[in-house]
């Protein structure tokens, strides 16, 4: 792909103003970072002590725990959500038309209630635990949007694959499971681990049922500590870096798949679901 | 179902205010995500700097650990506004940052022979991309744009967490109330789709309407 490029080889009198422009683009950007710290400074949120607290063995200790249930909830929810998914989208695409359209309620149900009303739900109307009303409401949800993945990715596939495979006598599941599926999911995979960045950012919503999860450590921490500021950027800090992780975990499979010998398993690179993305925002 | 029915006008009111913060985030992202997309492809690297700066942020952040920094940790440093205001700014930036790199998506599809022609007729940079570059990315984007709105209105019940009186906190508070957690749940659940539903449903109209053939 040529990617455009929206402005000329710049000429003298543009240098200059591009270099204006830079000057006081910086100056603004400068300005903003010195009213953001004379805030800091004025309310007294620099002392060393607020932010050194954050890095006692034992506040380091309360958050790394948060941060493993997070995980716990988030890996639990993902492998549940996957085989639900899985579930779901072969429903989808079954013959049976009362079958298509019940895989097609479910999604639409769960994909277009918010998922705190889910989890609400779970622990208030069904006394669930607190971890497990997140994980089914995490797994009830992901499922929707998981089956849309499995899906296109099945449907991106040759048609030429199963129907050889139909061709020299499999069963339509033996052409499934041994063709079909195996090429899909290998296509899939950078979705997915997308997908787990919103299922990690989801988890945060534990805190509706007060589940003792990465924010809610955040939260009583800066309470005790009484450095809710210092606390909860924190956590902020701590969610940015495993997911900025994960993204290029993404992005690097992405690209190992461009490549290499997956070009003739699955020609067409990997799959893009469009809408995916954006639907999972949460 | 009779504790639902007893409390329409309640269910209403908070649907009601759903729809406000939805309406109004949406405006605020599609303003900024767009100048924040603009950015992204300027010619001054600072700016560009900025906008990825900007995107990457809000979009590894959680949308719960945002409204918490904000409505508990900046009132810290003496920012704070009415609850409803605040849960806007919240949305409006978290948003942004998915309508930015949308658009700019979509200004990645337009062909480049587009903008080169623009160029080579002598327009400036903000003419190439708001004149010739932007009106029809933002075409190829109305579907993903679409279902940001969705993503956005299902979010808006994210602000619950922060004690923002929408449906989410109406129903939770009933629910605490009366204890029928069930029934309550399922209509805020049915309050919901028949918010999104429709909206999207509209949403794909507009996409058919505004749809080019290339």
């Amino acid at each position: 792909m040529t990617v455009a490029v929206f402005a000329d080889q710049l000429g003298p009198r543009g240098k200059v103003k591009v270099a204006a422009a830079t000057a006081v683009g910086s100056a603004f950007v400068a300005g903003v970072v010195y009213v953001a710290f004379r805030r800091f400074e004025s309310n007294g949120q620099l002392e060393a002590k607020l932010w050194s607290d954050l890095f006692t063995g034992e506040a380091i200790r309360f958050f790394w725990g948060g941060l493993k249930n997070t995980l716990k909830v988030a890996g639990v929810s993902l492998i549940l959500a996957l085989v639900a998914g899985m579930v779901l989208a072969l429903a989808r695409l079954s013959k049976r038309l009362p079958v298509r359209w019940l895989a097609t309620l479910w999604l639409q149900f769960f994909r277009g209630v918010p998922l705190v009303v889910l989890i609400l739900f779970g622990f208030y109307g069904f006394d669930l635990p607190r971890s497990t009303s997140i994980i089914v409401g995490l797994t009830l949800y992901n499922s929707a949007v998981l089956a849309e993945i499995i899906r296109a990715g099945i449907l991106s596939l040759d048609r030429g694959q199963s129907e050889a495979a139909l061709a020299v006598g499999m069963t339509s599941s033996q052409t499934m499971r041994l063709v079909v599926l195996p090429q899909a999911v290998r296509r899939m995979v950078p979705a997915l681990v997308s997908q787990l960045v919103v299922l990690l950012k989801d988890t945060s919503l534990g805190v509706a049922v007060l589940y003792e999860e990465l924010l809610r450590r955040g939260q009583l921490a800066g309470a005790f500590l009484k450095n809710p500021l210092q606390s909860l950027l924190f956590v902020a800090a701590i969610y940015m870096v495993v997911n900025l992780l994960l993204s290029a975990f993404a992005r690097w499979l992405e690209r190992r798949q461009g490549q290499g010998k997956s070009k003739k398993a699955a020609p067409g690179g990997p799959v893009r679901v469009t809408g995916v993305e954006d639907l999972s925002v949460a | 179902m009779g504790v639902v029915l007893d409390n329409l006008g309640a269910f209403g009111e908070g649907l009601r205010t759903t729809v406000a913060l939805t309406v109004l985030s949406y405006l605020v992202a599609f303003v900024v995500g767009t100048f924040v997309a603009a950015m992204r492809v300027s010619p001054i690297l600072p700016l560009r700097w900025l906008g990825a700066l900007w995107t990457e942020t809000l979009r590894n952040i959680p949308l719960t650990v945002l409204f918490f920094v904000f409505f508990f940790g900046f009132t810290k440093i003496g920012i704070s506004y009415l609850p409803f205001t605040s849960a806007v700014i919240v949305l409006g930036c978290y948003t942004s940052a998915f309508v930015a790199e949308t658009v700019r998506s979509g200004i990645n599809s337009v062909a480049a022979g587009q903008a080169e022609a623009a160029r080579a007729l002598g327009l400036s940079f903000p003419q190439v991309i708001g004149t010739i570059v932007l009106p029809q990315a933002l075409r190829t984007v109305v579907a993903p744009l679409g279902s940001l709105f969705v993503a956005l209105a299902k979010n808006t019940s994210i602000a619950f967490t922060v004690s923002v009186v929408e449906l989410t906190r109406i129903v939770n508070d009933l629910a605490n109330e009366t204890g029928e957690a069930i029934p309550l749940y399922l209509g805020a659940a049915v309050a919901y789709l028949l918010f999104v539903l429709p909206a999207s449903g509209a949403i794909g109209a507009i996409e058919r309407k505004v749809a080019i053939r290339r």
